[in-house]
């Protein structure tokens, strides 16, 4: 698959800006993700990473720009339509409902998008041969899966509203490198099989970028670089505050 | 099987033993000697023996009681001295709970044609039954606090005795109204609220309740201030008054008239009216609406992500669950023939919450038997008018530190893919994900 950008990107943010309260955490963001890439959005803590993806969902509101998907402009939709224009979230930090059971979790997901029993019942055994272990806990509480069983249930609920886009929050936080290598994994799977397109945001740089087509570096609110997944990662600069610098500190 | 029980067996009658011996040595002055001034002044005493026999045998009795039901609901892994096979036994027993319930209250009535009181009791705790299934949609479903759920208890009372005594409206006219107002009202109080959460959520809704009863006290020209109103029309059986006169029910059955006909058409009437509201929620939960109060509970940022409209979701929360406590409102009126604020306090919002989380915050069984235990209870323990609090305090902290998800702590999941299997509260308790 090549990385070059496609000419019409199914999510385009131009120029996006975004504040809580006077503090701005968007400066003018310009991002681009092709229809079946996946894209990897790095950078450091409070870079503004996880404010781009609310941004998308319409949470903070965008105070400057806009965000276009699949040519239409989505800058004011309400959070709860986004989900129904077939973009799917998994929320920075999981977000799986602890008490509800893995069935209910994952049903959670389809019920907002009017999808029928077919299409539950087909979403169900695509996730179950994405995520076995799924299967095994379907009458379990999430809140009693371990944290890599309740990654997967967070991005098996997104799945379940049949997306076109997958947005991914730091889907590796806190997982074992095992764990997180089967979730990239999945996501890879999803991305060639399903054809998938996938906008991950991650602190794991290395596994990002290697995963993804294309990346962005984000700074304090600000894309510093882009490129694809191979070129970034050979960058002395990403190297430096993204691979070796935690190695070294 | 048999090596692990018997340590545990050994442990209890030791324990007991312990136990006995220290309130042997407690009380063998206390209870044993009795001691009084005599009639010059002299010290007089007299040993009673058999009473402190029996302190010590209850206290050796109970000890033991305790140390089991300690075990059963004891974390896992604890050794179990109550045979598995009880354990099932009391699981199926468990099952059979509702509808024997169910059947029971059913034929209450019936056993109980000739005993108004208990009849009376009945009617009061199905009641409160029916305000806690209520309360038990916002509360235990959708997980608002509501400090003020009795605002729409007594908005269906007043709708219900102004509408009949100001335009002679009839009682099954005035019910939905009574309850499509309450809803209204639910649906006014959630809109300031939709940004709220846990405590502040709290005090608003506790407000909420305290403006509701000022209003009424003070707007004397509508509601009648503190003296309420009187006269509210006695409900009728779709339009067949229950009276002695020739046009009643009684004569129209052609069956002597007795003034007990009323009162079991009256605990129909909130049984049926309790039942309708189980059933609704019951419904309700199995729809994406009803899964989205739980999701809404749990997670609300989650929600918005899953593409989950939370202002509608958490309006239709209050929403139902006023309704279902004007419809108990406008029962409570028909039922009493006078209302005055002073039924509505802060007090009763207290007790139905008490209520529900006590039953185990979304369990609908649970919230019937506190219903049963709180008020029965407190009807039980009159006599002992001055102690009563005291009791029901200590119960609560008791069942709390005990049952800290409520009597019925498990909920029953509503999605089912290969088999029903309800999940156990033992295997996951809160907080330990």
């Amino acid at each position: 698959m090549t990385a070059s950008s496609p000419t019409t990107p199914l999510l385009a943010i131009r120029g996006l800006r975004a504040a809580y309260g006077k503090i701005e955490a968007l400066k003018g963001v310009d991002l681009e993700v092709g229809a079946g890439e996946i894209v990897a959005l790095i950078g450091a803590n409070g870079a503004g990473k996880s404010t781009l993806m609310m941004t998308v969902f319409g949470r903070p509101r965008a105070r400057a720009g806009r965000i276009e998907y699949d040519g239409q402009d989505i800058t004011g939709v309400p959070t709860h339509e986004i989900a129904r224009l077939r973009i799917a979230q998994s929320p920075e930090g999981r977000r799986i409902f602890p008490r509800m059971s893995v069935a209910e979790n994952l049903q959670m997901g389809a019920d907002a998008t009017d999808s029928s029993d077919a299409d539950r019942a087909s979403g169900l055994e695509r996730i179950f041969t994405l995520f076995p272990r799924l299967k095994e806990r379907m009458t379990q509480r999430g809140g009693t899966l371990s944290g890599g069983e309740q990654q997967m249930l967070a991005i098996g609920r997104a799945l379940m509203s049949r997306p076109r886009l997958l947005m991914l929050d730091e889907p590796s936080l806190g997982l074992a490198p095992l764990i997180a290598r089967q979730i990239f994994d999945a996501i890879r799977t999803l991305n060639r099989q399903d054809g998938l397109t996938v906008l991950i945001v991650e602190q794991n740089a290395n596994h990002a970028l290697k995963l993804a087509h294309r990346g962005y570096v984000m700074v304090n609110g600000l894309i510093t670089l882009s490129g694809t997944g191979s070129e970034l990662l050979q960058r002395p600069e990403i190297r430096a505050a993204y691979l070796e610098g935690g190695r070294r500190g | 099987m048999q090596t692990s029980r018997a340590p545990g067996v050994a442990f209890i009658f030791k324990k007991a033993l312990i136990s006995a011996l220290v309130a042997l040595v407690l009380f063998s002055l206390m209870i044993g000697v009795r001691t009084e001034a005599g009639s010059d002044g002299q010290l007089t005493y007299w040993t009673r023996f058999g009473d402190l026999a029996m302190m010590v045998a209850t206290v050796f009795g109970g000890s033991i009681v305790v140390e089991l039901l300690r075990q059963w609901w004891g974390p896992v892994g604890t050794v179990r001295v109550v045979p598995p096979q009880v354990t099932s036994a009391l699981s199926f027993a468990g099952r059979l709970v509702a509808p024997v319930l169910l059947i029971f209250t059913f034929l209450v009535p019936v056993i109980f044609y000739n005993e108004r009181y208990i009849l009376d009791l009945g009617i009061l705790v199905l009641t409160y039954v029916m305000l806690g299934w209520g309360l038990n949609v916002v509360v235990g479903l959708a997980g608002l606090l509501d400090l003020g759920y009795v605002a729409f208890y007594a908005v269906g009372a007043y709708s219900y005795a102004l509408l009949a005594t100001n335009f002679g409206l009839s009682f099954w006219i005035c019910l939905p109204l009574a309850g499509i107002l309450a809803a209204f009202w639910g649906v006014l109080l959630g809109f300031p609220v939709l940004r709220l959460r846990g405590d502040y959520l709290a005090i608003v809704t506790l407000a909420f309740g305290e403006i509701i009863r000022l209003v009424l006290l003070n707007w004397q020209s509508l509601t009648g201030g503190p003296n309420g109103v009187t006269g509210i029309p006695r409900p009728t059986m779709f339009g067949i008054p229950l009276s002695p006169g020739d046009d009643g029910l009684a004569a129209k059955l052609g069956i002597e008239f007795s003034p007990t006909h009323r009162i079991v058409f009256l605990f129909y009437l909130i049984l049926a009216l309790a039942l309708l509201t189980n059933w609704v929620t019951i419904r309700l939960r199995r729809l994406p609406i009803g899964r989205a109060w739980e999701a809404l509970r749990e997670d609300e940022v989650a929600c918005r992500a899953l593409g989950i409209n939370t202002t509608t979701t958490k309006l239709t929360a209050f929403a139902t669950g006023a309704m279902f406590g004007g419809l108990a409102g406008a029962f409570f009126a028909t039922r009493q023939g006078f209302i005055s604020p002073e039924s509505f306090t802060f007090h009763e919002s207290a007790l139905v919450l008490a209520i529900v989380v006590l039953g185990g915050m979304g369990s609908q069984l649970g919230v019937a038997l506190a219903a049963l235990a709180m008020i029965g209870g407190f009807e039980l323990f009159r006599g002992l008018d001055q102690y009563r609090m005291l009791v029901f305090g200590m119960a609560m902290v008791l069942l709390m530190i005990w049952r800290p998800r409520g009597l019925i702590g498990h909920r029953a999941p509503t999605v089912f893919l290969e088999r029903n299997q309800a999940i156990s509260s033992d295997l996951v308790k809160e907080g330990h994900g």
